[in-house]
């Protein structure tokens, strides 16, 4: 049975901290001159993007090729996505290259488990809808575990759109499962009706911002201003700009990308060095070549293919 | 004799005796093993078991240990013609109906184009006169195009057939336009029929705004957009002292609306269907398409609110809003999907197995509401007492079939209850005098 990374449900504790394990040491020889391994050599990767994507689609593409995989990527413009295929016929035309991993972006939820009904590929999910990003949320706790240790008894507030937020969504889950309390806050407009079914707070104000340790700041689109969920981004930015004081000391801030300076977080905050956001970007490549090794080449030792 | 707006093809008169059968008719009291002697498309005799014999050249049906009861009544499904028949058509739509033990359907008038014209529903019952195995009756639309804008020539429209009329699909959303609506209703006659929704509220939803959605980041369709609407046009269909039908009704707060406003006298009725009866948000967790219809599958308190309604008869009747997609068109991400499920073929079996079998209702209580659905629209009502029409179906209730196994007779086959093993299985189907399914023949081939 082929295995699929969709959801970070699809993983319990063990299973994360079996792939961060394995991001650790491809980081290592992300450090050497030569940052090739041939785990993946011969085989053919195929990264299939329905919606624009700078950092998830080129650091899949860099991890694959790290793996020394053939890498196939595929845009929505210019391709006969554009003309209107099916994902159906898209994804088992693109299974004729016999690709070992399909790498699947979607502005729709549930794409990528669609996509494992048409093909023997293993899928990775990198963003369905409003739905899941399980990668970021990996690189996400990799990044706080190299930083902290571990992410047990951390108190993680999520600010902002989480409405609309699929990596709001992956890591609670996965802060949650390492042992980790969230809370979300932001305009209750953009804050899930019964999302504290999920297992985490939610709150309308920053006023108990202190009681974070980390700060996780969600991109603010400008659409959601023109849809009337905020009055103006001017508002947003008076009530829930992360800012120099709106901060204690000892917090630390992360973000996923890409931001907006000025708007959900201030300049200053993230040029500074309580600022993870550099290092998160940095481990998206180390997390997704564990990722694609632990569905493609799984059980060996890594050891024996990193030497 | 058929009604004269229902509409079927030419069948011979069915001449069939079926021996010791379980007759139930909770509306002629009947509870008992009995045989019913058919002769000529009717109910000639009903007789103490084993005491009736066939004369030669009637079929025999050995029913021991099975069940008869009415056949079903449908008052709400969508048969896709004219325009949509790839999804469904008059045969394979009332061959559904057939092999789900239906005598009487009413069909949605959101089809390509409209029924909003005389010249569209003619056309439509003429090909329901030469194609329909089942009954068939069809309302016209409210608003031309279902534009929400202009009234359909609706007095016109009753004269050429209609039962009633229906913008279903969509809600009228103007209280203005429903008002001219029911006002004209005092001349055209017909029931009003709504699909209630409040697109402002529904928003991009697609599926029930709760726990399921806040986990997906799928855009949720709130409870309120249904019970709102279900509470204005109530308001509007008591001060014009309107009839007025409310569709698939999926929420706790539509079914105490509609509660409320029938005790302050309101003409208004409603439907569940088996789908909002036995199933929850909880079966969207998967994003199966399947799963998608409007109104969406809401929480285990809107469950038992419908449940609760259609037991004390606030809700009067079981509707499938059978609402058939084609294969490519269910095979996409959910939000892309387009809402609905079939119902016809699993309607008893889901209600029986989910409901009936735990106990949760009673066997007549059941049969009762699944044979509901036209009276409220003026068709008469299947009965088994001698000379009535024959309208019955053959159930063998302790017997299991798994949902698809062997295909459906419905074109398509986007069956919420895809895969489900479910209790009661139809054997024999007669309608309007006329034996229109015989699945019992069909499994001894």
């Amino acid at each position: 049975m082929t295995n699929h990374l969709i959801s970070v449900e699809d993983l319990d504790r063990d299973g994360i901290e079996r792939i961060l394990q394995r991001a650790q040491s491809f980081a290592e020889v992300s450090g050497r001159e030569i940052k090739k391994v041939p785990a993946l050599r011969g085989r053919t990767v195929v990264n299939l993007f329905y919606e624009a994507s700078t950092r998830t689609s080129s650091s899949f593409e860099l991890a694959a090729t790290r793996l020394s995989a053939d890498v196939i990527n595929i845009r929505a413009s210019g391709s006969s996505i554009e003309k209107g295929e099916s994902l159906r016929d898209t994804v088992q035309t693109l299974t004729a290259y016999e690709p070992a991993a399909i790498v699947v972006r979607s502005p729709y939820a549930g794409a990528a488990q669609l996509v494992t009904n048409w093909t023997d590929a293993a899928v990775v999910n990198a963003g369905d809808g409003k739905h899941e990003h399980p990668t970021q949320a990996l690189l996400d706790v990799f990044t706080l575990q190299r930083r902290l240790g571990s992410l047990d008894g951390l108190n993680i507030w999520i600010v902002g759109d989480v409405l609309h937020s699929r990596v709001a969504r992956s890591d609670i889950a996965a802060f949650q499962k390492m042992g980790a309390r969230v809370t979300v806050a932001g305009p209750p407009t953009l804050i899930p009706r019964d999302i504290e079914s999920l297992g985490c707070q939610a709150r309308p104000t920053l006023a108990e911002l202190h009681q974070a340790d980390i700060v996780y700041v969600l991109r603010m689109q400008r659409e959601r201003m023109e849809e009337a969920f905020v009055p103006s981004l001017g508002e947003y930015s008076a009530r829930y700009e992360i800012t120099r004081d709106r901060l204690r000391e000892g917090q630390l801030v992360m973000h996923p990308g890409p931001v907006n300076r000025g708007v959900e977080i201030s300049a200053d905050v993230i040029d500074s060095d309580i600022s993870l956001i550099g290092d998160q970007v940095k481990a998206g490549v180390a997390v997704r070549m564990a990722v694609l090794y632990e569905l493609l080449v799984g059980g060996a030792t890594l050891q024996a293919v990193a030497a | 004799m058929t009604h004269m707006k229902l509409f079927q093809k030419s069948y011979p008169e069915a001449e069939l005796l079926i021996r010791q059968a379980h007759v139930l008719d909770p509306r002629t009291g009947i509870d008992a093993p009995h045989d019913i002697l058919i002769r000529e498309g009717q109910i000639a005799e009903i007789g103490a078991p084993g005491s009736l014999s066939a004369a030669s050249g009637t079929a025999t049906v050995e029913a021991a240990g099975k069940h008869v009861f009415p056949a079903f009544v449908d008052p709400h499904v969508h048969l896709r013609s004219p325009g949509q028949e790839y999804k469904e058509n008059l045969d394979t739509g009332t061959a559904s109906a057939a092999a789900g033990g239906f005598c009487q359907l009413i069909a949605m008038p959101n089809t390509s184009p409209v029924i909003d014209s005389v010249t569209v529903l003619r056309s439509l019952t003429t090909v329901a006169g030469q194609q329909a195995r089942v009954p068939t009756g069809f309302l016209a639309s409210i608003t031309i195009a279902l534009g929400g804008t202009d009234l359909s020539p609706m007095a016109a429209l009753a004269d050429a057939g209609a039962l009633g009329f229906t913008d279903d699909g969509k809600p009228v959303t103007s209280a203005g336009m429903l008002r001219k609506a029911l006002q004209y209703q005092r001349l055209a006659g017909g029931v009003i029929a709504l699909h209630e929704e409040d697109p402002a509220l529904s928003g991009v939803g697609v599926m029930h705004e709760g726990a399921v959605s806040a986990r997906l980041g799928v855009a949720g369709i709130p409870s309120l957009s249904e019970s709102t609407m279900v509470a204005r046009d109530s308001a509007i269909a008591k001060y014009e002292d309107a009839r007025v039908h409310f569709q698939h009704l999926s929420a706790i707060e539509s079914v105490q609306a509609l509660a409320y406003w029938r005790e302050q006298g309101a003409r208004v009725s409603g439907e569940a269907t088996p789908h909002h009866l036995t199933l929850t948000e909880e079966a969207v967790r998967t994003l199966d398409t399947r799963f998608k219809m409007n109104p969406p599958l809401r929480n285990e308190a809107d469950r038992q609110a419908v449940i609760d309604g259609l037991r004390s008869g606030v809700i009067e009747c079981i509707a499938t809003d059978h609402a058939p997609h084609a294969r490519y068109e269910k095979e996409m991400p959910f939000e892309q999907a387009p809402m609905g499920t079939t119902g016809l073929e699993t309607s008893f079996a889901a209600v029986y197995t989910e409901l009936v079998k735990p106990g949760v209702l009673p066997l007549d209580l059941v049969i009762e509401r699944m044979t509901a659905g036209g009276a409220l629209y003026g068709l008469p009502i299947p009965k088994i007492e001698v000379g009535a029409q024959a309208n019955v179906v053959l159930v063998d209730l302790d017997s299991t079939w798994r949902v698809g196994e062997h295909g459906y007779a419905s074109r398509s086959e986007n069956c919420c209850f895809d895969g489900r093993t479910f209790n009661g299985v139809v054997e024999l189907t007669v309608a309007a005098g006329a034996v229109v399914y015989e699945g019992f023949k069909e499994k001894n081939a």
